[in-house]
């Protein structure tokens, strides 16, 4: 926080996101500003419904923002072609697969279309990124399969996998947990909280494992009824950002314990 | 890595299309021996000058149309099912081969409507393609905007269904205003048929064909990323608009030549695709795409040798053969499979 020099990889400016029909455009969340630094784990918080996976969306551009600036390393990504973007930011989506006989490896090899031929020729540097995609997501015992045979824990950690391998700085993943147990999610967690900090890339995902983002977290990006909040764990804390995210009577903030406490009545 | 296991699975399936290819020219109503079709093939030394006209000038372009012939429409099955990423997909559930019926409907009916202007250009080695062609252009088109609004899968097949349903209706107001000679002229070509091509139209036929077929390598790329969904292959930095015009203008020109030349043939699109899933057990399309044409090529192969019920002098249209033969093994597949891919 003190160092003067902060890399600052993705910032939005004023960005109102939503969708947009013809004349009408429904708005999701305005006002959202932040600036995230490199080699960052953000997680995305919010109830159901109030614009994460909008947010995520509209960064990824898969969708355009109504209004506002979102930029990549100081460039605005309406600059920036889909080729040029597919070299920086990588997906991994909550969408279900189309059912095919890919293999675990093809599938990861697929992130590495941006950089092959346009016959998807895989070049040694193509294999050796898989590789390592493959050792840091410690899939080397799956990668003959048939990604349908996969539990869901499994996947996720091959379609993360895929997203390594596409080598960008910035990985976003939209509720890479919501089918997994409480074992998984946590595996799944580390194993991001470990890529950032062995690999620096900066990884933002939205998840509704609350009590896990806070704590694996270095920065927040929280959704409330009114304010969006974008900062470290103590600042949400001194903002008093948790107090009104959920119902008082159901869920309740406890600060010394710096956890969501679910009330028993 | 794996590619040494189907280099085994395509040296067999050359050999059984070099065999099949063979035996297609073998057989027909006149019998012919064996070694003077050879002779006539490689060194034109035969017993019979008749026998080298049949051959070359009848059963050669026949078995030739064969193979293009099933091989193109197992391609466009392929490309369709990829595009779609939906396992019915194929130019007959699309409605493209019917939008091609269309095109050839017009041409070969739409003179008593539409007076003597399509009647003196009619029917020249180029413009049944072109009609058919542009009939299923038209129709695919129409599926497309459709779908780029409903997104939804299931609602694109039945919107595919709507359309061939709507082009079948307009052909059935067009041949009722018809002369009965125009009506059997389609009607007959609606059989379809793979014999009845001169070298002439063969030549025009292996040009669009050649040219389809490369150009389908050049979205192999696009058609691989696809597997994983649009917003993946968008994410990969793939132009899915341009994409998807190109597999599509690729299908409609395919699907058109191959419909104006042979009739519009059943079955093969669809199904040729899942036997070449289950026999490679892949879904990548650099293996998919050789394995698939050359299947489809094996396949109509197959059916046209059955078509011409060996040492008789009847001819079952091909259609028939393709659907009477190929249904039910595609359903014993599946059926004992259960699952299919895309």
């Amino acid at each position: 926080m003190s160092s003067s020099k902060k890399h600052i990889i993705l910032k939005a400016e004023n960005l109102t996101i939503g969708y947009q029909q013809k004349k009408t455009s429904k708005v999701v969340a305005e006002n959202i500003n932040f600036e995230i630094e490199k080699g960052q784990l953000i997680t995305v918080l919010g109830k159901n419904g109030i614009g994460k996976s909008t947010l995520l969306r509209t960064i990824s551009k898969v969708q355009k923002p109504i209004s506002g600036n979102i930029f990549i390393n100081q460039k605005n990504i309406e600059q920036i072609t889909e080729k040029e973007l597919s070299t920086q930011l990588s997906l991994v989506l909550t969408e279900r697969l189309p059912e095919s006989q890919l293999t675990v490896y093809e599938l990861i090899a697929l992130g590495r279309q941006p950089y092959t031929n346009w016959l998807d020729k895989l070049s040694s540097k193509d294999v050796e990124k898989i590789e390592t995609a493959i050792k840091q997501t410690e899939i080397e015992d799956l990668k003959d399969n048939r990604f349908y045979e996969l539990s869901d824990g499994q996947l996720q950690r091959v379609l993360i996998a895929r997203a390594l391998a596409q080598d960008t700085e910035i990985i976003i993943l939209d509720e890479p947990t919501a089918h997994l147990d409480l074992h998984h999610t946590i595996k799944i967690f580390s194993l991001l909280k470990k890529l950032v900090e062995t690999t620096s890339k900066t990884i933002i995902l939205s998840s509704h494992e609350i009590n896990l983002s806070i704590n694996f977290a270095n920065e927040i990006i929280l959704f409330t009824d009114n304010t969006i909040f974008t900062g470290n764990l103590p600042y949400l804390i001194d903002n008093n950002a948790f107090d009104n995210l959920f119902p008082k009577e159901i869920v309740n903030f406890n600060r010394n314990l710096q956890q969501f406490i679910i009330n028993k009545k | 890595m794996e590619n040494k296991s189907y280099t085994k699975h395509f040296i067999l399936l050359l050999i059984l299309l070099i065999i099949l290819f063979f035996i297609n020219i073998s057989f027909g109503s006149v019998s012919i021996p064996f070694k003077d079709i050879f002779n006539s093939l490689f060194n034109g030394n035969v017993t019979k000058e008749s026998w080298q006209t049949i051959i070359v000038n009848f059963r050669l372009p026949k078995a030739i149309t064969a193979i293009l012939v099933g091989s193109g429409l197992s391609v466009c099955g392929l490309l369709m099912q990829t595009l779609f990423r939906n396992p019915l997909a194929g130019p007959f559930v699309l409605g493209i081969s019917s939008g091609a019926s269309l095109g050839v409907a017009i041409l070969l009916l739409g003179s008593s409507i539409f007076g003597g202007f399509l009647l003196t250009t009619s029917v020249s080695n180029w413009s049944l393609p072109i009609a058919a062609s542009l009939g299923s252009f038209l129709v695919l088109s129409a599926v497309i905007i459709a779908a780029n609004r409903v997104k939804n899968t299931m609602s694109i097949l039945i919107i595919g269904l709507m359309f061939g349903s709507f082009t079948a209706a307009i052909i059935s107001v067009l041949a009722y205003f018809s002369e009965a000679d125009q009506i059997q002229q389609y009607l007959f070509w609606s059989f379809g048929s793979l014999g009845n091509l001169s070298w002439a139209e063969l030549s025009v036929f292996i040009i669009i064909y050649a040219i389809a077929m490369l150009a389908t390598l050049t979205i192999l790329k696009p058609l691989n990323s696809f597997l994983l969904g649009e917003n993946y292959a968008k994410s990969l930095g793939i132009n899915i608009k341009k994409s998807r015009n190109i597999t599509l203008l690729i299908t409609s020109v395919l699907t058109g030549v191959i419909t104006a030349f042979s009739g519009p043939i059943a079955f093969v699109g669809l199904a040729v695709p899942h036997i070449a899933r289950m026999l490679f057990f892949s879904s990548n399309h650099k293996i998919l795409l050789p394995a698939v044409a050359t299947i489809g090529a094996i396949v109509l192969l197959i059916c046209d040798t059955i078509a011409q019920l060996p040492t008789s002098e009847f001819t079952l249209p091909i259609n028939a053969i393709t659907s009477l033969f190929g249904a039910p093994i595609v359903i014993w597949l599946l059926v004992r499979k259960k699952r299919i891919f895309v």
